[in-house]
């Protein structure tokens, strides 16, 4: 295969989806404040909003949790203090909600998530720009 | 004939390996799902691409329906983009700067990032598929009117096509030509005609015919 026709059909795919119709409605486009265009989707300001979302959705397909867990540990932290006034933490309280979330169900442990967390920001530095980042390249795990 | 622009020579993507603090937490949840089988992260980015068509590029279309109506704000965009970008509202949460490059009847212009994805998503949303895939990467900057060729906008001979190679600091926003008899269109009816691709420069804006 030509990288030729591969660019093509990039776009032919891209051009095809328009067509099919969207991931299926999930409840969890129900609540206020999430972001969306006129179409009723949800719109994201960044990638990783996006695979939040995605997270969450598909988690709640598969009766990890029900909708109405998931709706009060999103409202516990959207109705936090010191939310920001245009609401543009949004996601944030989103992602606070899940990892709330997968440690109430024994997923994982807080301290386990935040060592994580910490693993993937020490690999993202010590990646040469250009690869992908992964992990393993964290230089203490 | 086609020229290739750096942002900052050869700093170029020096400090793009960071992850913000929710980066860095979506990840780590992503990962422990992803070890206890809870999730396919195939299955997340399928669903994250069924709707990166569907973020709106409606930001980015406002500032060109705005250049286009307003000769001050055009020659603001075209000093200080991030400056004028951000008069609307919309800014990157990680800082970085906008330019605002505009197509002329001679020189069009074409974004690419030939080293990963950077992307100005501000004004334009998730980039597209094609955007972050390594055959536009690579192609664009080689062989820019054969790519142009395969989004179906095939440019005369005598057209200079300048590409825009973007880096983590400095993101570009394609200016496209503003159609013919769009005579007395209000903003909104303008931005109507500026499509997402028309200002990465794979396409460009639509005729009032065309938006119908």
């Amino acid at each position: 295969m030509s990288k030729r026709e591969t660019v093509s059909q990039l776009s032919e795919r891209e051009k095809g989806r328009k067509l099919v119709s969207a991931f299926p409605r999930s409840p969890l486009l129900a609540s206020d404040e999430l972001p969306k265009s006129a179409e009723g989707d949800p719109v994201f300001a960044e990638p990783w909003q996006a695979t939040v979302f995605a997270m969450t959705a598909r988690l709640h397909e598969q009766g990890v949790f029900s909708w109405s867990e998931w709706a009060e540990a999103l409202s516990a932290e959207l109705y936090k203090p010191g939310r920001r006034a245009d609401a543009s933490d949004y996601y944030d309280c989103w992602v606070a909600a899940l990892s709330r979330l997968v440690t109430e169900l024994s997923i994982a442990s807080g301290r386990e998530l935040d060592a994580l967390t910490r693993s993937w920001q020490r690999a993202a530095e010590a990646t040469p720009h250009g690869r992908p980042i992964v992990i393993e390249n964290d230089p203490l795990r | 004939m086609s020229e290739r622009h750096h942002g900052h020579g050869h700093d170029h993507h020096h400090h793009d390996n960071h992850f913000t603090d929710m980066e860095a937490r979506v990840k780590a949840l992503e990962t422990v799902l992803t070890e206890k089988g809870l999730i396919d992260p195939a299955a997340i980015d399928a669903i994250v691409e069924t709707y990166e068509t569907k973020v709106g590029p409606r930001n980015g279309a406002r500032v060109v329906a705005k250049a286009w109506g307003d000769p001050q704000f055009a020659e603001w965009l075209k000093r200080d983009a991030t400056a004028a970008i951000a008069s609307l509202g919309f800014t990157g949460r990680q800082g970085e700067h906008m330019r605002a490059v505009f197509n002329t009847p001679d020189t069009h212009n074409l974004v690419v990032c030939t080293l990963c994805s950077c992307y100005p998503w501000a004004v334009l949303g998730l980039p597209p598929v094609w955007y972050k895939a390594p055959p536009y990467r690579s192609r664009a900057v080689i062989d820019p009117r054969g790519v142009l060729a395969e989004f179906g906008l095939e440019l005369s001979a005598a057209k200079k096509i300048r590409v825009w190679d973007s880096t983590a600091e400095l993101r570009y926003l394609v200016v496209p030509e503003r159609p013919d008899r769009t005579e007395g269109f209000s903003e909104e009816q303008l931005a109507e005609l500026v499509t997402r691709d028309s200002m990465i420069g794979t396409g460009l804006a639509l005729s009032p015919e065309a938006a119908r």
